[in-house]
């Protein structure tokens, strides 16, 4: 069977980080994380050819240098890069900011629960949900884009 | 669902509809479906002021007049529509769909099982996603919710 592709996760906070690790290995998921700590960054990953695309993006708001919002704004307009689903992973419930998530293209806005168990929780339909949806196939993409 | 917005369902054939109407029965979710038979049928229901803008679109992709994708292209173009979470549902396992599908901004592509009690456990796993997920309200209701947060931030 094909290794699961990884998940990357953008969150400058380290514990926060910590914690989305542990909850995925407390799931057993198999998906390996890659933690960027701002959108700069993660764009950086997503952009060398030689890192492998991810299954999908968790992603915080609030971050230095490039913050969430902005971040979706330059990948969901990256002919590459877009079809790649982004679930937002906040503690904010500002309305502001769900809306500006929806409309930069994010699939999904999930407040963070103080409770570990309710976060692992999410986390679970999370990965339910977009394993058993359909994924476009990176490389087709890439052959398109080459054309 | 998160909240009790009607939930819009693009798909031309009626019994493959009815399926969806008696799974969403079967897991009580209790948002009212409004069904309509292709993407010109849905704009005309999501420009109409006087009705409802649903918390989620369900959408098939092969319907006459307006398919799918050309539907989504519209709505998402649209400031007032392109927010609303649309999920594909639909029995197309072709590549080119799911790219062009995930290319206009989609937010799940769900491949209908032909077994019922499949196609049940697929809309429950949209369901418990769509039930923990934010969605982008109307201003009306997002008052409300300060409203409740704030009652039980007094208990």
């Amino acid at each position: 069977m094909q290794k699961p592709k990884p998940i990357l996760l953008v969150e400058d906070d380290s514990v926060d980080a910590m914690t989305v690790k542990r909850a995925i290995r407390d799931l057993q998921a198999n998906h390996s994380v890659i933690n960027s700590v701002n959108g700069e960054e993660a764009m950086k990953y997503l952009t060398s050819p030689d890192t492998e695309k991810p299954f999908v993006i968790l992603l915080d708001l609030n971050m230095p240098k490039m913050n969430g919002i902005e971040f979706l704004k330059v990948m969901k307009t990256h002919p590459e890069l877009k079809t790649i689903p982004v679930i937002m992973l906040t503690t904010s419930k500002e309305r502001q900011d769900v809306l500006d998530s929806f409309e930069f293209g994010a699939s999904g806005y999930m407040v963070k629960p103080v409770d570990y168990s309710k976060f692992v929780e999410i986390l679970r339909r999370i990965f339910i949900y977009w394993n058993s949806s359909e994924l476009p196939e990176n490389e087709l993409l890439l052959a398109e884009i080459k054309h | 669902m998160r909240d009790c917005r009607p939930i819009l369902l693009l798909e031309d054939d009626t019994v493959d509809a009815m399926t969806v109407k008696r799974a969403l029965k079967e897991l009580h979710i209790l948002n009212p479906l409004v069904r309509v038979a292709n993407g010109e049928e849905a704009l005309v229901y999501l420009k109409d002021d006087g009705r409802e803008k649903p918390c989620v679109i369900l959408l098939d992709l092969n319907m006459p007049k307006m398919n799918g994708i050309e539907f989504l292209k519209v709505a998402k173009a649209d400031e007032k529509l392109k927010r609303i979470p649309a999920i594909v549902l639909t029995t197309s396992k072709d590549d080119q769909d799911r790219l062009k599908t995930f290319q206009l901004s989609i937010a799940g592509f769900v491949v209908k099982p032909v077994d019922y009690v499949k196609f049940v456990e697929a809309m429950r796993i949209v369901n418990l996603y769509w039930t923990l997920s934010e969605l982008p309200n109307s201003e009306q209701e997002s008052a409300n919710e300060k409203l409740q947060a704030n009652t039980a931030g007094r208990r």
